[in-house]
């Protein structure tokens, strides 16, 4: 074991900058996910089976190939055909389209959790699909929806640490830094854990909150 | 619009109605008309289609061939030239759904809206009424159904009963001139089946035309200005209720209401 305190105090300021590009690129990519799970998750309920059938071919896609192939695919893949995106864009992408294949399963399941009796109402009333979408199934689909979205926050958070491998300068790779540099695994490692729980764990607790308030009746 | 109810057109008029789920033919050949301020009463064996005629007449169902019309306007499909049918378009029917009101078996009430709040809905977003004149149109209406008191309540602080009375008093919110019935008492509790009767009996002799499946024979009996007996996705017998309870001439009919009485 060599651990040492000064190194682990020393690397603290270090791996803070590290985390701060790891939280930008969960909710960046948190955000952007939402909103393509959103669209995802109508898509994947439209009668329209064009509409329908790419929004399965994307989650399928997205959730058959592992997060950290989709990085590399980007990061390396795209130069080669003429595209030039920085490692933080591409680490969003990656995170985002990921993010978003999961989060729209998670839309599609609650907007299918809600009685079918709830549509016919709202459209018997003369309401569009889109307003009766709107006014009446999503509202109620996001109770259901926000105790798996906030699981689904957290494990994005995790999985940011892939992006170290594409050159991005997170909480992981700035550990890795240290390590490197002062031959010292345990004393940054530590740091490290410490700040990933102290960023998971009061999604966590938000989490077991929403899931007691919101519990499906 | 406000669709007519002057004049000699009826407020539906169902011709030739087809409609199958698969390869399940639920209605064979369905004519129908309903005159304004008419109350019809279906009654029938279970899977007879009832429910599937009813959910034609605001096209929630599709359905094949013939045709729906309510106040002389086309429901889903209009007759084109040489047989063919042309699909209304989709604003078409949202309007008309408007003056076609429907009350289900399981209330379907919005579950994240109070009682008030489910009543000026529609009528805010669809109808574009201002809020204080919905919410003027929603207490005269809880009223009516007697649960002013009730106007801040969610669903699920309701019984099935004070349910089912907002959920009518919804519909009417947006001043339907044709009202849906679909066994509206048949998911209560026997004792909350006669407050929702009540209403429905208010509304008949306020003059509003209805079309109402019921197993409630009794009411059927007291109500109804004529009653339909639907088996195997046609109507085989219509009739006064007098002639229907008490004298009804089709085999499946007698049949049918014999085995209501030994239940
Ligand atoms: N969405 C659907 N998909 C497939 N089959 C259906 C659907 N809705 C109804 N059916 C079938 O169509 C037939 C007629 O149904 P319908 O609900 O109109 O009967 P009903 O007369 O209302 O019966 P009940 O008295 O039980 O309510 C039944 O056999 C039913 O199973
Ligand atoms: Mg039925």
């Amino acid at each position: 074991m060599d651990f040492q305190w000064s190194l682990f105090l020393e690397s603290l300021p270090f791996l803070a900058q590290g985390a701060v590009v790891t939280a930008q690129l969960t909710v960046i990519s948190f955000v952007i996910g939402l909103v393509l799970g959103t669209l995802g998750g109508l898509a994947r309920v439209s009668k329209n089976p064009v509409i329908a059938g790419l929004a399965v071919f994307y989650v399928t896609l997205m959730r058959g190939v592992p997060l950290l192939v989709t990085l590399t695919f980007l990061y390396y893949g795209l130069p080669s055909a003429g595209i030039q995106l920085s490692a933080f864009t591409v680490g969003i992408l990656a995170l985002a389209l990921t993010n978003g294949a999961y989060v729209t399963e998670i839309v599609r399941a609650g907007i299918q959790s809600i009685e079918p009796g709830q549509m016919r109402a709202a459209r018997s009333l003369g309401m569009s699909y889109g307003r009766a979408m709107r006014r009446i199934i999503l509202p109620q689909a996001l109770r259901r929806v926000l105790p798996p979205l906030t699981n689904e926050f957290i494990t994005l958070l995790k999985n940011t640490s892939l992006v170290s491998t594409i050159a991005l300068t997170d909480l992981l790779r700035v550990g890795l830094e240290i390590m490197t540099w002062k031959a010292n695994t345990f004393s940054p490692f530590a740091g490290v854990a410490l700040f990933y729980l102290c960023m998971t764990l009061p999604m966590q607790w938000v989490n077991q909150w929403v899931e007691s308030k919101y519990r499906i009746r | 619009m406000h669709a007519g109810t002057d004049g000699g057109i009826p407020m539906v008029e169902i011709k030739a109605l087809h409609k199958s789920f698969g390869e399940l033919k639920v209605l064979q050949g369905v004519d129908l008309a309903v005159a304004p301020g008419e109350v019809v009463v279906i009654i029938g064996p279970s899977g007879s289609g009832k429910s599937t005629l009813l959910n034609c007449i605001n096209l929630l169902e599709s359905f094949e061939a013939g045709t729906v019309r309510v106040a002389g306007e086309w429901i889903g499909y209009m007759p084109g030239s040489g047989g063919a049918r042309v699909k209304q378009p989709e604003n078409h029917i949202n309007r008309m759904r408007t003056h076609i009101g429907m009350v289900f078996q399981q209330f379907n009430l919005f579950p994240h809206m109070t009682a008030l709040e489910n009543i000026i809905e529609a009528p805010i977003q669809v109808l574009d009424l201002p809020r204080d004149k919905a919410v003027a149109r929603a207490e005269a209406l809880l009223a009516k159904v007697g649960l002013s008191a009730k106007a801040g309540a969610y669903p699920g602080e309701l019984s099935g009963g004070q349910q089912q009375r907002v959920a009518i008093a919804r519909s009417l919110a947006m001043e339907p001139n044709l009202m849906l019935f679909d066994e509206v008492t048949s998911a209560l509790d026997p004792e909350l089946v006669g407050e929702v009767l009540a209403v429905l009996r208010q509304l008949a002799s306020d003059g509003m035309t209805m079309l109402l499946v019921t197993h409630e024979m009794g009411f059927a009996r007291d109500v109804a200005d004529r009653v339909v007996f639907m088996d195997g996705g046609v109507i085989v017998e219509q009739g006064a209720p007098a002639e229907i309870f008490g004298n009804p001439r089709n085999d499946r009919t007698r049949a049918f209401l014999r085995r209501l009485q030994t239940h």
